[in-house]
């Protein structure tokens, strides 16, 4: 069939100004939007630039909006996104050129919410590990399958308004922490959180709930922070 | 020189391997982890199912136990002596994971879960044993996410999107590397007293393949142009469930939890197979029975792919039949609800991919390329050799998918890639530090990054009548269709031929971008020269390799052959030719025998 891919070009050594080139491949309905880019890559021209590895939906490099919407490029197949295809780079994050995005913003607010276990009790004498029941490992399992791909954080108004609010990603991951039964620096990500550029920027608009590729509750993650912080404890 | 970097340790590659190096090595040397990708995108994110451990979390299990099964999958080609290391070290590594914070699944009583893996058995009775410790089906996720964090804590420093393109040597010794910054297009000198390389590996070379573009082998492509030595690179495992011409992985963990493999006459043909563990054969077997099967006809509709079947029937169907049990004693049953909370990446992955819900249909499989046995030759503690005699390359390093200690031998058990990185990536970092606290920075040879300038230069200025996506096209068929799971000597022959031709060819590649920032067409054209100097050399060491063993299974020399084979291959490239040489397996408590399932 034929697919008519309308793709954001900016090249910064040659370009004044970004524009948009569109290019008419034949593909089918199974073929990603990825599989696409790779195509004109290869044949039609070299210079267009996009991240990608894994192609299947786990590394998070190839997070671009597509027809409107924040996907990435290996999980959105034609016959989901039709043959009329708009690519653009992510927004809220400076383009370096074509659907490449400066991803460095995001990572810094990753980190402003200590993501790493924090657990100053010694483990087990045994050396075994540490017990938790199923149940405590339920509570934030939907929040370990966060790939750190953006999708979420540059779908979101107040990000975009707003670029020093830390975003829902990095809530996600601090609620990854902070209801972990191991954790022991709940109250210091809090701090974090409850602050001008912490949870209160969530306005409930569901962009990042949508645009999640890992189907994790994004918005629920953040209420559930923001319900901790107000009961000023976990449990 | 420009940009010139000095630290003690520098680690190439940030998945499992690199980051549990640069974690160590950090802890007493400067130390720089350099990473093409972010080192979250690394394709150690990829891996599903568990990373093994005899913890007996759920039933009797001994690293003895993990120790047999991995000799006995590598069909007896893996190092004895490495292998124990590995599988007694696995317990304690699994523990220190917990501890970083990686969210293992629980067993009711709060320990870490453990499910059933390919070719893993109780030593006694012959039956799968739970040993593969998981966090649902994105363990190797939870992993690379968990020591990323880690480095984080500990303020481990990262050159992010800089992409490795040459080792410096002098005088013998590893001195650095060059990269260059993808951001900028400048070329960095990283001036180190140890190198450490953690690349992964180069399953991008074969058509079908679960890898990621990222898996280009760019460690051993560099290490090979100066000179040194790779070991049995005729070794590389197909996986059985890739899904159906796409390649992606569909975990053995569905097999674990009881998902069965199905012909087009809707037979279990494992069981003719692999009698006593059936779909829980090693990857080899497997992927070998789903060829033979597909070859006699019996593909699902005469086609090339089969069905991987994990319905709560089938699986509930066959488990009574195998009188499988719960470790209370229970009859082993399950529900779609408990699919879907074990294996939610897998249904997720077939729903997008193929449109097909594996709690109501089977999933069509096919075999799949997918992990690297061979490599850069190393001992058990990462240190580099340059020779069959076991001679060190002082200075270098190699741990994970890239290495070849060698503890996967002829065919990787499932679950022991993950033990491999975690558990070789500690000490190599430990090792590489160790050494560069007694060592000086070895002078920066003054022409460092001239081969380097040159080798883009020519990508820039080919003539352009050859195009690099054509000749990566015509590499992956060739060796998918000839170096695949099943060999013969006119077909690698044939696969030979044209490699070389391709190798000509490529000479011919011109990039387009002459930009400087993200030039990722260069990258990519320089990727595709690995690959194919990698095929080459796969494609001659399984010529020269005239028996079947493991992964390497030749239609004319069906057999395993101990008398003249049970060695390994080593392979260098002087003077613009490949040599071959041979070092002896190290055998200590298991002497070869038969090796059936």
């Amino acid at each position: 069939m034929e697919i008519t891919l309308k793709v954001f070009r900016y090249n910064p050594e040659k370009d004044a100004k970004w524009h948009y080139e569109t290019y008419v491949i034949e593909g089918q309905p199974t073929d990603r939007v990825l599989d696409l880019l790779e195509y004109v890559k290869g044949y039609i021209d070299g210079t267009l630039s996009f991240r990608r590895s894994c192609a299947h939906g786990v590394c998070g490099s190839d997070a671009m909006r597509i027809n409107g919407r924040n996907r990435l490029a290996c999980k959105a197949l034609v016959r989901d996104v039709g043959t009329k295809i708009t690519v653009e780079p992510l927004i809220g994050l400076k383009v370096i050129k074509d659907l490449i995005v400066d991803m460095e913003p995001f990572f810094d607010n990753y980190k402003k919410i200590l993501p790493f276990l924090i657990n100053e009790t010694p483990p087990p004498a045994d050396g075994k590990e540490r017990y938790q029941s199923p149940e405590d490992r339920a509570i934030f399992d939907d929040t370990t399958k966060c790939i750190l791909c953006a999708c979420c954080t540059t779908s979101c108004p107040s990000f975009w308004a707003n670029d020093d609010y830390v975003g829902p990603a990095a809530i996600v991951n601090a609620h990854r922490f902070i209801f972990d039964s191991r954790d022991e620096a709940a109250n210091e990500r809090l701090k974090v959180l409850n602050s001008m550029f912490g949870v209160y920027r969530c306005h409930t608009i569901f962009n990042c709930t949508e645009a999640c590729p890992r189907e994790i509750q994004v918005t629920k993650a953040i209420g559930e922070v923001k319900m901790a912080i107000l009961r000023g404890k976990i449990k | 020189m420009s940009n010139l970097h000095q630290f003690e340790v520098v680690v190439v590659g940030a998945g499992g391997a690199g980051l549990m190096a640069g974690l160590y090595a950090s802890r007493t040397a400067k130390t720089a982890v350099i990473s093409k990708l972010y080192p979250t995108r690394s394709h150690t994110g990829a891996a599903q199912g568990g990373v093994g451990a005899a913890l007996g979390n759920l039933e009797e299990d001994h690293p003895e136990w993990h120790t047999f099964d991995t000799v006995k999958g590598s069909d007896y080609l893996g190092d004895q002596d490495a292998i124990e290391f590995m599988c007694e070290e696995a317990v304690p590594a699994i523990y220190e994971l917990e501890h970083m914070g990686l969210p293992f699944d629980r067993t009711p009583d709060g320990k870490i879960s453990q499910r059933p893996f390919g070719g893993h058995t109780n030593n006694v009775t012959g039956k799968p044993v739970r040993r593969a410790c998981h966090a649902a089906d994105r363990t190797g996720h939870m992993i690379l996410q968990t020591l990323y964090q880690q480095c984080l804590k500990n303020n481990v420093t990262f050159y992010d999107e800089f992409q490795v393109l040459d080792l410096i040597m002098s005088n013998g010794k590893a001195a650095g590397v060059i990269a260059v910054e993808l951001a900028t297009g400048e070329l960095h000198t990283f001036h180190a007293k140890a190198v450490i390389i953690a690349t992964g590996g180069h399953g991008r070379i074969w058509e079908i393949t679960s890898n990621a573009y990222a898996y280009t082998g760019d460690g051993p492509a560099i290490t090979l142009r100066h000179g040194l030595p790779l070991e049995d690179m005729e070794f590389f495992q197909f996986h059985p469930t890739g899904i159906y011409k796409l390649g992606i992985l569909i975990t053995e963990g569905v097999r674990g939890e009881g998902g069965v493999l199905l012909n087009g006459k809707g037979e279990r043909f494992m069981e003719r197979y692999a009698p006593k563990v059936k779909d829980l054969a090693s990857r080899d077997v497997i992927s070998r029975a789903m060829y033979m099967e597909m070859a006699e006809g019996r593909g699902i509709n005469g086609q090339n792919y089969l069905y991987l079947d994990v319905r709560p029937e089938t699986v509930n169907k066959y488990a009574a039949l195998d009188g499988r049990t719960n470790p209370d004693g229970s009859p082993y049953r399950v529900t779609g609800e408990q699919i879907l909370a074990k294996l939610p990446d897998i249904v997720d992955f077939c729903r997008v991919y193929l449109g097909v819900d594996p709690v109501t249909q089977p999933m069509p499989v096919q075999p799949t390329a997918h992990y690297t046995m061979g490599g850069i030759p190393t001992n058990k503690f990462g240190e580099a050799l340059a020779d069959e005699k076991g001679t060190v390359v002082p200075g270098l390093y190699a741990a994970g998918e890239v290495a070849c200690v060698s503890v996967h031998g002829a065919n990787r058990l499932g679950t022991n890639s993950l033990l491999d990185l975690v558990v070789f990536g500690k000490y190599a970092g430990l090792r590489a530090a160790e050494y560069a606290k007694g060592a000086d920075f070895p002078p920066l040879p003054a022409d460092a990054g001239d081969y380097i300038q040159e080798h883009l230069s020519r990508l820039r200025s080919g003539t352009g009548k050859e195009n690099a996506f054509d000749i990566a096209r015509e590499m992956k068929k060739v060796m998918f269709d000839h170096v695949g799971i099943f060999r013969v000597e006119a077909g690698m022959q044939q696969a030979l031929q044209k490699i070389r031709e391709l190798q000509e060819r490529y000479k011919h590649v011109s990039v387009t971008d002459t930009g400087k920032i993200f030039n990722t067409e260069l990258i990519s054209a320089w990727e595709l020269g690995n690959l194919l100097d990698l095929a080459e050399v796969i494609t001659v060491c399984c010529l020269n390799r005239t028996e079947s063993r493991g992964g390497h299974a030749r239609d004319d020399y069906p057999k395993r052959d101990d008398v003249n084979w049970l060695k390994h291959t080593m392979i260098w490239k002087r003077n613009g030719q490949l040599q071959i040489g041979y070092k002896p397996v190290t055998i200590t408590k298991y002497q070869p025998k038969e090796r059936t399932y």
